[in-house]
């Protein structure tokens, strides 16, 4: 789950590491009262959760309050990325001596934390790792053995940084490596990490990242920020039509309607589990198909959840019929499913055998599963039909046989 | 023979008395000889049974009861109480660990499989199904009840290793289907870090005589693809490998999740586009359709070659 700049920067302060004095504020009005009290120059920042803010206009310079405000009230109505920034963040300009990067990420293949550290700062790290290596520091972190300063320090060193500018940033490294485990961050990034003319350091911006299944260990942190529990934070907003299918998941608690996601074509799609799911869905579109939606059904769900999710996409503009397909299930029934996708047909007064193009769910309960949708005319297929070959006859029965492709 | 369990496997079940649990239980105890699952623990129930498994509040209590270590165990407990449960699981000798439950924080993941590292304990997942050898044994849901396991899995010479556990099922029943039988199938699980990779099960395989090929389930995230293609340019692999990479449409839709918590593109290397290209130049095939794989994985074995 990612946070807002402001976010970040207030976690960072209150691990202890130092950050200018910035505000936040919805308002261009509020934004010259915090130039004001910053006094000199300011930055102002769009807060958004992309990236390019400063190609798209996001960031802005201001002289006095009166810029300030007129550039907080620009950037409060500028569009970036397709998102309306929550906010603005005006920061006292900083007259920097050099800029540095120190970060700490997960590394999948050592299963451990890893420290970043790099004398060239304000660029992107992946750059400067390919550009210059030699000026980029790794120290990977056990899980198990407490943090130690020496290994903030190693990697800083590693970098070539000696003198008392080491000396001032094993501390803030050792500190947001620390911020990184408490937090349970997947990501935790300074950057720049500028020092001062006077030789002091201080966190210019910073990119936080927190592993979702973990927000429910930092309720008072997310609180104190005002992250809402119910914001996903994803790489957009959920759409209304993905709001509906959440709430079709809330509605009953046994089994998962997961992920469901808005796509614009007009192949209905009720489609599981998880990798089966994404096999799928490749598989219709390798077809020439363009689904409507994603979704990943499981875990054995109830008659009501397969009926209430098979409505939804029934009923989304644009559908005329539904695939409902699966891998091999062992644990779902494949007659609950049946009657689930069956009885969502009924409900709307559709007729199942029209509008289900092809049901195809091989598995645990499968011969009851098939007398039923035999009963209803419903084309079905079992596992000697390949999940390709299904989503094949799909594309060729919503989209017409001119659609397919392959 | 097969790899990580056997038909003398012994295994506990921990949070044995949870709704899943106690199917998981009944599922693994009337699948292939029937699995020696000598005990299972909740806090607080010692002296119940599930399907005549006897109960018990701690691990400690299990091997005692049962007179001499225990091999494996399969992890159950909700999300909250795993890395407690798996810390128990290690610190009583336990070598096997196969975790089942999902959405574990990726740190307490990174603590359990320290530990194990440093124990000589192995772990399989967490988010995975576990493991079967087709008519002796399966330890965890993989393949489900044990007459839907049979009509899936069946003995022969294929090593099946699958980041989505449904997929493992899917892949081998296409396998068995056109007369490839497997050796062993194992479900990794889908989290952005697991227990065991493809890489580092791949040594064990590899030193199986039974197995003469492997087939791999793939998705966009991480770098465990990228670990595996140096393994095989490395070491030379002695088996041909056909690979499935499902998740191509999730290139156009970085930062988004789908399918497994570890399936999230984030940077370059972990789209599906970056990782064919690596498993390909490292000699592996990268087949388009679950179906092709017989077929691709025949002509490869005809061939006699590897990777």
């Amino acid at each position: 789950m990612r946070f807002f700049e402001y976010e970040a920067r207030e976690i960072v302060k209150r691990s202890g590491i130092p950050v200018t004095d910035f505000g936040f504020t919805t308002d261009a009005a509020e934004a010259r009262t915090i130039a004001e009290r910053i006094g000199g120059s300011t930055v102002i920042k769009s807060q958004v959760l992309t990236g390019g803010r400063m190609k798209a206009g996001g960031v802005k310079f201001a002289d006095t309050p009166e810029e300030a405000q007129a550039h907080a009230a620009d950037i409060l109505e500028l569009e970036i990325n397709g998102q309306m920034p929550r906010g603005v963040l005006v920061d006292p300009k900083a007259d920097v001596k050099q800029e540095y990067y120190a970060g700490v990420v997960w590394d999948g293949t050592a299963k451990k934390p890893v420290i970043l550290f790099s004398d060239m700062g304000g660029i992107d790290i992946e750059d400067v790792a390919r550009e210059h290596p030699a000026h980029v520091g790794r120290v990977h972190l056990s899980n198990i053995l407490p943090l130690s300063d020496y290994q903030a320090k190693e990697c800083i060193a590693q970098t070539g940084v000696t003198g008392k500018a080491l000396q001032r940033l094993t501390p803030i490294v050792r500190k947001l490596a620390q911020l990184f485990v408490d937090n349970d961050m997947v990501l935790a990034e300074i950057n720049p990490l500028a020092e001062m003319h006077d030789g002091s350091f201080i966190a210019l911006d910073a990119h936080m990242d927190m592993e979702s299944e973990a927000r429910g260990r930092h309720k008072q942190l997310l609180k104190d920020l005002g992250v809402g529990d119910d914001e996903t934070r994803m790489a957009r907003e959920p759409t209304e039509f993905e709001l509906a299918g959440e709430a079709v998941d809330n509605a009953s608690h046994r089994g998962v309607a997961g992920n469901v996601t808005e796509f614009d074509g007009n192949i209905g799609l009720v489609i599981g589990a998880g990798g089966g799911s994404l096999t799928l869905f490749d598989a219709v579109r390798a077809h020439g198909g363009k689904p409507a939606n994603y979704c990943e059904i499981g875990g054995n769900p109830s008659v009501e959840k397969a009926c209430g999710l098979a409505k939804l996409v029934l009923q989304k503009p644009g559908v005329d019929k539904i695939a409902v397909m699966m891998s091999i299930v062992s644990n779902t029934r494949v007659d609950i499913v049946a009657r689930g996708v069956i009885k969502a047909c009924l409900e709307l007064d559709m007729d199942p055998a029209e509008k289900i193009a092809i049901f195809r769910i091989p598995g645990a309960w499968e011969e009851e599963g098939f007398k039923i949708l035999e009963k209803y005319g419903i084309e079905y297929a079992d596992r000697s039909v390949s999940m390709h070959e299904a989503a094949r006859r799909a594309v060729a029965k919503i989209a017409g046989p001119e659609a397919v492709t392959t | 023979m097969s790899i990580l369990v056997d038909a003398d496997t012994t295994f506990i079940v921990q949070g044995i008395t949870g709704r899943e649990a106690i199917n998981l239980t009944r599922e693994c105890l009337d699948y292939g000889s029937g699995a020696k699952i000598v005990g299972g623990v909740t806090p607080g129930r010692k002296g119940r049974n599930v399907h005549g498994v006897p109960v018990h509040d701690t691990i400690a209590d299990c091997v005692e009861a049962h007179g001499k270590p225990i091999d494996g165990s399969v992890v159950t407990v909700p999300p909250a109480f795993t890395k407690d449960a798996v810390f128990e699981a290690i610190e009583n000798d336990i070598k096997l660990i196969v975790v089942v439950t999902e959405r574990i924080p990726r740190r307490d993941v990174a603590q359990m499989v320290e530990l194990a590292a440093l124990r000589g304990a192995r772990i399989i997942g967490p988010n995975c199904l576990g493991i079967i050898v087709p008519d002796v044994i399966k330890m965890g849901g993989i393949g489900g009840p044990a007459r839907n396991a049979a009509q899936a899995y069946t003995p022969g010479p294929i090593g099946v290793i699958s980041r989505s556990g449904g997929m493992t099922t899917e892949m081998s029943s296409t396998l068995s289907a056109a007369g490839l039988g497997q050796s062993t199938a194992i479900s990794i699980g889908g989290d952005a870090i697991i227990g065991s990779t493809y890489a580092e099960l791949m040594p064990l395989f590899d030193a199986d005589e039974q197995t003469e090929g492997i087939v791999i389930y793939t998705e966009p995230g991480g770098r465990m693809e990228a670990e595996l293609a140096a393994w095989v340019t490395e070491t030379g692999c002695r088996m041909p490998i056909v690979a499935f990479m499902a998740g191509r449409f999730m290139d156009e839709m970085p930062g988004m999740s789908f399918g497994h918590a570890g399936t999230i593109v984030e940077g370059k290397e972990d789209t599906a586009t970056e990782k064919i290209a690596r498993l390909a130049d490292a000699g592996i095939t990268v087949a388009e359709e679950i179906s092709e794989i017989p077929e691709l994985m025949q002509s490869k074995l005809q061939a006699g070659s590897t990777a």
